[in-house]
C-alpha cells in the first residue's frame, strides 16, 4: 500500500530557478493581454494625442507637420463643435435620465415575485441583446411616416399637425436617437439595479416593518442607501459610455439634418471617416476626454461622501 | 524517529513577520495539534508544511530530506481543508481516486483503494453522488477519505471540524482519533478549539502571535502551563487569575511566592466554604449556572473579571450569597511579572 | 377590507406597468418582423395597421439569395467567432493571473486596463487606421479580429477574474497536494468549473463583435469583406426604398443575438460571479 513518489529533493531544479519561476509565472499569463492592449490601444492613444498637434489629413497629404495648438484654436472657433457639445449634454442627460428611472422602476417591479416573472424578465431585457446598429435602423424606420406608425400616432393625439419624420426636423431630430437609446438602455440599468436589489438582505425589510416603517420609508431608508454606491458607479460609467456612443446617431441621422444632431463622438467619427481629417478628429477626441475625466472625478468625489454616509 | 523537523522557520508577508523563528520536531506516528487564537500563524505554519506557502527562511525537513523547495505534490502528504475543497464537478468516487488518477494508477488498484477508504468511513453508498448532494458530515468524510486513499507519509488537517455543528463535531472527532489509531500515520492538526486539541493530541503546540508558547502532552499543558497565555487558553471554564494584591485574596504564607504577581487557579480546583478566615478568597455569587452534573458560580470579588468556581453535582447555594473559596494547594499556579510560571513550590 | 382593496389596486397598477414595459420592449422588434413579412404591395396601403392582412416570406428569400447578405453574414461570423475565441483565451490567462497571484506592478496593469475602458475608443480610430494601413491589414478580417480582440480583452479579463475569484483557492491547493502541477490544477479542476463563465464571456464578446459598426466602417471598404453592420448600412443607403427586404435582413441579423441572449439570460441577474459552482 505504499506509494512510490518522486521525492528526489529538487534534483536538477535548483532553488534560484524555482524562485525565478514563481516570479515570472504571473507575467507569462498576462503577457498576451498586455502586449495586445499596449499595441492596439495604448500606443495608438499616444499617437492619437500627438495628432492633435499636427496637421494630418489624408485629403491634403502635402500639408503635414507640427502645428502647435492651431487645431485647438480652430476648435474654439468651430460653431459645429459648440453645437455638438450642447447636443452631447442633452443627448447624455436625456438618455440617462429616462434609462435610469425607467430601469429602476422595472427593477423594482421585477424584484417582487409574480406569476410569469421569468418570462417577463426575458422579454423586457430583450432590447439589450439587439445590436446597436439594428436598434438604430429599426427606430429610424418606426419614425418614418411611410412605414412606421409613430408619426401617425403623434398626429392622431395632436402633437403633430400631420405625420412627418421627426428625424428630418432639425428642432426635434435629436429626440429620435434619444428614444432609441432609452429603449436600448433600460435593460442595462434594470439588470444592474435588480442584482443590487437582490443583494439587500431580506431581514432588513422585515426588521424595518417590525419597527413600523411604511413601504415608502423602507424604500427611502433601506433600498436607496443600499443602492446608492451601485447607482453612483453605474451612472458614472453609463454617462461616459453614452457620451461616447455614436452608433445610433450616425445610423439614424448621420448628424443631420443640417448638422443639427451631431454629438461630439459622432462628429469625431464623421471628421475621421468622411473628411479624413485625423488631426482635427483627435483634437475633438481630446476635448471629449477632458470633459469626461472632469465628470468622472466629480462623481467619484460624490460617491465618497455617499459611501461614508452608510 | 522524527517525521518533520522545523529548523528556525520564519515567514513574512511583505513587512509583516507572521512566524518568528519556529523550531519544532514531530515524531513519526505522532498526532500533533497546533492550537492558538485566530491569527497566531498556526494555519500558515501548516500551509508551509504542505508546500502551499513558500518558507521565508529556515529549514523544513521531512525525515532526512529538506523539502523547502519541493512542490506540494512531491512531498507525499495529504491535507483535509476547512472548506473540504471537494471537487464539485466530480462524484465522490472520483474525488476519492483523483490523486491516483493523476498518478496514472490502474483501474483495479484505484478501485481497491477507493473502496477501502470508503469502507473505513462508511461512504460505500455515496460513491455516485456529487458533493453538492452531500451533508456537511458526509463532505467531511469524503475529504478525509481522499486523504486516506493517498496513504501519505503525513496527514495535515486545517481546522477540519469548524464547519460542522456541535454533535457532528464530536462524532467526527472520535472518527479522526480512531483513524489515527488505525493508520498510525504522522498527523498535524490545526484548530482553535482547545477541546479538540486536548482530546486528539499526543502533543500540543500552543501558538500565539507567531511564537510557540509551549509544547507538551495535553495533561502536561493542563497541569503545568508555562505562562499566563497557555494557562488561560487551555481549560474550560478558563483558569481564574487573581492579582497578588487583590484585597479579596488572603493566601496562607506557605502558598505565596515573593516573585508572584498573579495567582492562577482552575474553577474545578476550588472548594466552596463559609466566608470565614479560612477562605482564600471571599465574594458574592453573581450568576449561577446549574448544569446538573456541575454547578458553576460566578463570584464577584471586586475585580473586573468574575471569579469562576465549578463544583460537581447540584449545589443549592443561592444567588447573592456571600461565600468563601479554598484553593487546592497543589493546583495553584504562580506567575511572575513577565507572566512566566514560577515552577518551585 | 380597505387594505385589501388598496392592495388589489396596487397590484393592478403593477401589472399595468409591467405590461407597458413589455409592450415598449417588444413593439419595435414586432414591427421589424411585421414589415418583413408584409407583401411589398401592402406596405404602403397597410402601413400602419397592426396586423398585415396576408403575409409572405419572399423578402427573406430575396435577401438570402439575391443580395450579398450571406457574404456579410459569413464575414461577421468569422470576425465574431475569431474575436470571441482569442479574447477569451487571452482574458482567461490574464484573469487567472489577477485572481491568483500577487506580483509587482499588478496595480499599474489593472489601472492601465481600466483606462482603456474610460477613454473614447473613437479617439484611436485615426491612429489605428494608419497603423493598420502600415501593417497592410486594412480591408482585412484578420485586422478587424486583432482590433476587436484588443478592445474586448480588458472587460473580458475583469469578467474572468470575477469567475476565478468565485472558485475557492482551496480547490486548486487540494489538487496540487493530490499531485497536480499548478497548470494541471488549472486544467483539470479550475477550468471545468469556469465553463459557465467561459460561455458567458464568449457570448458577450461575440455579441460585442457582432454589433460593432464604426471601426468596421473605417477599416473595411470592399464589398466582400464587409461585416453585417457595415453591409446592412450600405444596403440601406443603396436600396433606401426596398423596405421589406431591409427589414427581412434586419430580422435575420437579430437571430444570432437572440440565441445568445436566450442562452445567457438566466445568468444575468443571478450574479455573473455568484457561486454558481459552490459545492
Amino acid at each position: 500500500m505504499t506509494m512510490a513518489l518522486p521525492t528526489s529533493p529538487g534534483k536538477g531544479r535548483g532553488r534560484p530557478l524555482k524562485k525565478l519561476h514563481w516570479l515570472v509565472e504571473p507575467y507569462l499569463y498576462l503577457s498576451p493581454a498586455i502586449i495586445l492592449i499596449a499595441l492596439v490601444m495604448l500606443v495608438p492613444l499616444v499617437v492619437g494625442i500627438s495628432y492633435a498637434f499636427q496637421s494630418i489629413s489624408l485629403l491634403n497629404p502635402f500639408e503635414t507637420g507640427w502645428v502647435g495648438f492651431a487645431n485647438f484654436e480652430k476648435l474654439w472657433a468651430d460653431r459645429l463643435f459648440w453645437k455638438a457639445l450642447t447636443n452631447t449634454f442633452w443627448w447624455t442627460l436625456g438618455s440617462l435620465f429616462f434609462q435610469f428611472f425607467l430601469g429602476l422602476g422595472l427593477a423594482l417591479l421585477l424584484n417582487r415575485p409574480f406569476a410569469g416573472r421569468g418570462l417577463v424578465q426575458a422579454l423586457v431585457f430583450l432590447p439589450w441583446a439587439v445590436p446597436a446598429f439594428l436598434s438604430g435602423l429599426n427606430w429610424a424606420w418606426l419614425f418614418n411616416p411611410i412605414i412606421g406608425p409613430i408619426p401617425h400616432w403623434l398626429a392622431a393625439i395632436g402633437i403633430m399637425d400631420e405625420p412627418q419624420n421627426i428625424l428630418a426636423n432639425p428642432k426635434m431630430a435629436l429626440w429620435g436617437p434619444i428614444v432609441a437609446n432609452i429603449w436600448f438602455g433600460i435593460p442595462f440599468f434594470a439588470i444592474t439595479l435588480l442584482a443590487a436589489l437582490q443583494s439587500i438582505p431580506r431581514d432588513l425589510y422585515e426588521a424595518a416593518s417590525i419597527d413600523g416603517a411604511s413601504v415608502w420609508q423602507s424604500f427611502t431608508k433601506i433600498t436607496v442607501p443600499f443602492l446608492a454606491p451601485t447607482i453612483a458607479i453605474t451612472v458614472m460609467l453609463r454617462t461616459i459610455w453614452i457620451a461616447n456612443f455614436a452608433d445610433l446617431i450616425y445610423i439614424m441621422t448621420g448628424g443631420g439634418p443640417a448638422n443639427s444632431t451631431h454629438i461630439i463622438s459622432s462628429y469625431i467619427f464623421t471628421t475621421a471617416f468622411r473628411r479624413l481629417d485625423f488631426a482635427y478628429a483627435s483634437t475633438l477626441a481630446i476635448a471629449l476626454l477632458v470633459l469626461l475625466l472632469a465628470y468622472a472625478m466629480l462623481i467619484l468625489q460624490m460617491r465618497k461622501h455617499l459611501v461614508k454616509g452608510i | 524517529m522524527t517525521a518533520i523537523t522545523l529548523n528556525s522557520i520564519n515567514k513574512s508577508f511583505g513587512p509583516v513577520h507572521v512566524l518568528k523563528d519556529i523550531s519544532l520536531e514531530f515524531n513519526k506516528g505522532e498526532f500533533v495539534v497546533l492550537v492558538g487564537p485566530s491569527g497566531c500563524g498556526k494555519s500558515t505554519l501548516l500551509r508551509m508544511i504542505a508546500g502551499l506557502e513558500p518558507v521565508s527562511s529556515g529549514d523544513l525537513i521531512f525525515g532526512e530530506t529538506r523539502v523547502n523547495d519541493l512542490e506540494p505534490r512531491e512531498r507525499d502528504i495529504a491535507m483535509v481543508f476547512q472548506s473540504y475543497a471537494l471537487y464539485p464537478h466530480m462524484n465522490v468516487e472520483r474525488n476519492l481516486g483523483f490523486s491516483l488518477e493523476l498518478r496514472k494508477r490502474d483501474a483495479a488498484e484505484k478501485q481497491k483503494r477507493t473502496s477501502h477508504a470508503a469502507g473505513i468511513l462508511g461512504l460505500d453508498k455515496l460513491l455516485d453522488r456529487f458533493p453538492k448532494a452531500l451533508s456537511g458530515g458526509q463532505r467531511q468524510r469524503v475529504a478525509m477519505g481522499r486523504a486516506i486513499v493517498r496513504d501519505p507519509q503525513i496527514f495535515l488537517f486545517d481546522e477540519p471540524l469548524s464547519n460542522l455543528d456541535a454533535a457532528l463535531r464530536i462524532e467526527m472527532r472520535i472518527e479522526i482519533a480512531k483513524l489515527h489509531q488505525r493508520l498510525g500515520t504522522t498527523m498535524v492538526y490545526v484548530t482553535h478549539d482547545q477541546v479538540e486539541a486536548m482530546t486528539l493530541a499526543d502533543r500540543i503546540v500552543v501558538m500565539n502571535a507567531g511564537n510557540v508558547e509551549q509544547v507538551g502532552t495535553p495533561l502536561d499543558l493542563y497541569s503545568n502551563p508555562a505562562n499566563l497565555f497557555v494557562a488561560g487558553f487551555l481549560g474550560s471554564p478558563k483558569m481564574n487569575f487573581v492579582s497578588h494584591d487583590d484585597p479579596a485574596l488572603s493566601l496562607p504564607k506557605a502558598l505565596t511566592h515573593p516573585k508572584a504577581k498573579t495567582y492562577g487557579i482552575r474553577p474545578e480546583h476550588i472548594q466552596v466554604t463559609a466566608p470565614d478566615d479560612n477562605a482564600h478568597l471571599i465574594g458574592t455569587i453573581d450568576v449561577v449556572e446549574r448544569l446538573g452534573s456541575d454547578t458553576i458560580f460566578y463570584i464577584n470579588h471586586g475585580a473586573k473579571q468574575p471569579f469562576v468556581v465549578r463544583v460537581p453535582g447540584i449545589d443549592r447555594t443561592a444567588l447573592g450569597e456571600k461565600i468563601g473559596c479554598i484553593f487546592q494547594p497543589n493546583d495553584l499556579h504562580r506567575f511572575n511579572a513577565d507572566g512566566q510560571s514560577i515552577s518551585e513550590k | 377590507m380597505a387594505s385589501r382593496t388598496s392592495f388589489s389596486v396596487a397590484g393592478t397598477l403593477r401589472y399595468a406597468a409591467i405590461i407597458l414595459y413589455v409592450l415598449f420592449a417588444l413593439f419595435p422588434i414586432y414591427w421589424l418582423v411585421k414589415i418583413a413579412i408584409t407583401p411589398d404591395r401592402l406596405i404602403y396601403t397597410e402601413g400602419t395597421h397592426i396586423w398585415p392582412s396576408t403575409f409572405t416570406l419572399d423578402n427573406f428569400t430575396s435577401v438570402l439569395f439575391l443580395t450579398d447578405f450571406l457574404v456579410y453574414f459569413k464575414n461577421s461570423m468569422i470576425v465574431s467567432l475569431g474575436t470571441a475565441f482569442f479574447t477569451t483565451l487571452v482574458a482567461t490567462a490574464a484573469g487567472y493571473a489577477f485572481s491568483r497571484f500577487h506580483f509587482r506592478g499588478k496595480a499599474i496593469i489593472i489601472a492601465l486596463m481600466l483606462i482603456t475602458q474610460m477613454f473614447p475608443l473613437l479617439m484611436i480610430i485615426a491612429p489605428i487606421y494608419k497603423i493598420m494601413a502600415g501593417l497592410r491589414l486594412l480591408d482585412s478580417l484578420t485586422g478587424l479580429i486583432i482590433v476587436y480582440t484588443a478592445f474586448n480583452v480588458p472587460f473580458a479579463t475583469f469578467l474572468m477574474q470575477g469567475f476565478f475569484d468565485g472558485i475557492p483557492k482551496d480547490l486548486e491547493e487540494a489538487a496540487m497536494i493530490d499531485g497536480c502541477t499548478r497548470f494541471e490544477a488549472l486544467r483539470k479542476v479550475i477550468f471545468p468549473l469556469t465553463l459557465p463563465g467561459l460561455a458567458a464571456t464568449l457570448g458577450f464578446i461575440f455579441t460585442a463583435a457582432w454589433s460593432e459598426l464604426l471601426f468596421a466602417l473605417m477599416l473595411i471598404n470592399s464589398d466582400d469583406k464587409m461585416t453585417f453592420p457595415v453591409g446592412l448600412k450600405t444596403f440601406v443607403s443603396k436600396f433606401a426604398v426596398d423596405w421589406g427586404q431591409m427589414m427581412a435582413a434586419g430580422t435575420l441579423a437579430l437571430i444570432p443575438s437572440c440565441i445568445f441572449f436566450i442562452l445567457i439570460q438566466r445568468f444575468l441577474v443571478q450574479g455573473l460571479t455568484a457561486g454558481a459552482v459552490k459545492g
